[in-house]
């Protein structure tokens, strides 16, 4: 395998893992069936390349990319809270199906004919795969250390408890529309931002580049690592990217493959491959407990006494 | 040409609220978007092709057809959905991540078994093309106007006269009030399933009758465009289901002819759908939730 080739790949799995990470957001942590992603993916790479195109800078453009994609992710936000889940997963379907209607339609997004974008020119280097996968790495490390930050947040707690039980946390005096709307504001920004990068890298872009099947292949990922994990959305997009690849044997069959594996997964392992309370995670972790021992803290034994206790 | 486009809309309309009643039926029991009755659909327009070649009869076809995608379906129930949804707090997201699975398997196990390449009923019919003045009426039409009502009454007598229908609207209704009540909420399930999935059959032979092709793309604009609908007729709400069908197949007809708006005939009855939801989020039939 040429270094070409694996740049290529790494790139593609980079802007997935971004993707997923920002489903991520709305789903894992918030609890909302989100299945549209693809659109505000799509929104974000139109958006970047239409400036690009004329003439704007890519920096720039990237950044309005992801405001557009976010500020139709707020609007979207606003519906949710009129929505219960079901509702909720058939209008984001819907809402992939109409933007990619609209793409498809669109004088500005260049109709049938999609869009052609010039790779940029930073600092006198012309942008590759190489570089959009370190660029793309680089938002991933800022965003996973936001996201550290978030879950220990005042934020990552309200999500989580909407996440539980939205009524409850509305009863605590938890501002559930403010999170809510919030929740998808950011995680349609980030999917944006990853449609910026990705209309740059690819050169080209064209409607079927968002179409629903591409949100299906995010949730994928999220659910396959593990929902509401930063390390499962990672994992589960390394993995369904480079399951074409690993898959190269049984060409014929590779639909099917991923087909039986979704099922597989959700029937057997609905936490994910890496999720919290996995049997995988569960081994890994006990594993490192056995070969890096915690000492033990005043707070540790007097909870296992308790629970010696209760056993007792 | 008013008269023609509203049978052509009626026509259609019909047949998409045939495809929806099976998503419809499980939904009302067990809360899944059952995408993978698309592929129940085209399995069913497979099965029925190969019984009427090997036949050369359109109603064992139909029968046959049906009576084998229904047994899936109670497989399926029994071996994937009812083992994920026993499972304590599973996030809706998830049976729906299973159906695409799959959709998925059987739009590619149907490509790999019987060919990439379209197949055609060919059905001759015993009777002409009727004209009334200018309006024209295929034989096809009349068929799919007469299954569809022979079929929706036939759910009409199992859900409404028999036990096992009682039993099933119990389940519907409330499925641990029903389960406390002494109803067997296990076969409630199962003929949400042979019906769900039985219907999901017909339509997909109806449909390559009346456009005489079949391929393994078949089930695609069905998988979403019957969640559109059932959404429209009030999640699981068999009644609501047809109208919303005719609904959908009237705004189809009429606005790609009559109006010029930028939106793909596959797309209206999303637009329809979005327009409704934030106007009245219930459904058409649907109840308000009480929280």
């Amino acid at each position: 395998m040429n270094t070409y080739y694996l740049y290529s790949i790494l790139a593609t799995a980079a802007i997935f893992t971004m993707l997923a990470l920002s489903l991520n957001i709305i789903t894992g942590y918030a609890g909302q069936a989100m299945m549209g992603i693809a659109a505000f993916f799509g929104i974000g790479a139109y958006t970047a390349a239409i400036i690009t195109t004329n003439g704007g800078n890519f920096f720039l453009a990237l950044a309005a990319g992801m405001l557009v994609s976010g500020a139709f992710g707020a609007v979207l936000g606003v519906i949710s809270l009129r929505l219960q889940a079901d509702f909720l997963a058939i209008t984001t379907i819907g809402i992939n199906f109409v933007m990619e209607a609209l793409f498809n339609r669109m004088k500005i997004t260049g109709g049938t004919l999609g869009l052609t974008i010039s790779k940029p020119v930073i600092f006198g280097v012309k942008m590759g795969n190489k570089q959009f996968f370190f660029l793309a790495v680089i938002f991933i490390v800022i965003l996973c250390l936001l996201l550290v930050k978030m879950r220990k947040s005042w934020f990552g707690m309200a999500l989580a408890s909407i996440n539980n039980d939205s009524a409850a946390a509305r009863s605590f005096g938890i501002n559930v529309n403010k999170y809510q709307i919030l929740a998808f504001t950011i995680g349609t920004a980030m999917a944006g931002l990853a449609g910026g990068i990705y209309a740059h890298r690819m050169g080209f872009i064209s409607a079927s580049d968002f179409a629903f099947v591409v949100s299906i292949q995010v949730v994928s990922m999220v659910v396959i690592g593990g929902l509401g994990t930063i390390r499962g959305p990672i994992f589960g997009a390394l993995l369904i990217t480079s399951l074409p690849e690993i898959l190269r044997f049984a060409k014929d069959y590779r639909e099917l493959v991923y087909g039986l594996l979704l099922v597989l997964m959700v029937r057997f392992m609905p936490q994910g491959l890496i999720g919290d309370d996995s049997p995988l995670w569960n081994a890994l972790t006990g594993l490192w407990r056995k070969v890096f021992p915690k000492k033990k803290t005043r707070a540790d034994l007097i909870v296992e006494s308790v629970k010696g206790g209760e056993q007792a | 040409m008013f008269l023609q486009q509203l049978i052509n809309a009626l026509t259609i309309g019909s047949l998409y609220a045939l495809t929806a009643m099976g998503a419809t039926l499980i939904y009302g029991i067990l809360g899944i978007l059952d995408i993978a009755n698309a592929g129940a659909y085209l399995v069913g327009a497979y099965v029925g092709w190969y019984i009427y070649y090997a036949t050369g009869s359109i109603v064992l076809g139909f029968l046959g057809s049906i009576l084998l995608v229904g047994l899936l379906g109670i497989f399926l129930q029994r071996t994937i959905y009812s083992p994920i949804l026993a499972k304590p707090r599973t996030l809706s997201i998830i049976p729906l991540v299973a159906a695409v699975g799959l959709f998925t398997i059987s739009s590619d196990a149907v490509r790999l078994i019987c060919g990439p390449n379209s197949k055609t009923y060919d059905l001759k019919f015993p009777m002409e093309i009727i004209q009334v003045g200018k309006v024209t009426i295929q034989p096809a039409w009349l068929l799919i106007f007469a299954l569809t009502a022979v079929l929706l009454a036939i759910l009409w007598f199992i859900l409404n006269k028999t036990k096992l229908g009682l039993a099933w609207r119990a389940t519907a209704g409330d499925r641990e009030i029903a389960l406390i009540c002494g109803v067997n909420t296990n076969n409630a399930m199962a003929l949400s399933y042979i019906l769900g999935y039985g219907f999901a059959a017909a339509a997909g032979i109806m449909t390559g009758i009346l456009y005489n092709n079949i391929t393994p793309a078949l089930g695609e604009v069905p998988s979403y465009k019957m969640l559109a609908i059932i959404v429209l007729g009030g999640l699981g709400n068999p009644l609501g289901t047809v109208i919303a069908g005719l609904i959908i197949g009237i705004a189809e007809v009429f606005l790609s002819v009559y109006t010029k708006i930028p939106i793909p005939k596959d797309a209206i009855a999303f637009v329809v759908l979005i327009i409704m939801l934030l106007v009245k989020p219930e459904g058409i039939m649907g109840r308000r939730n009480k929280v």
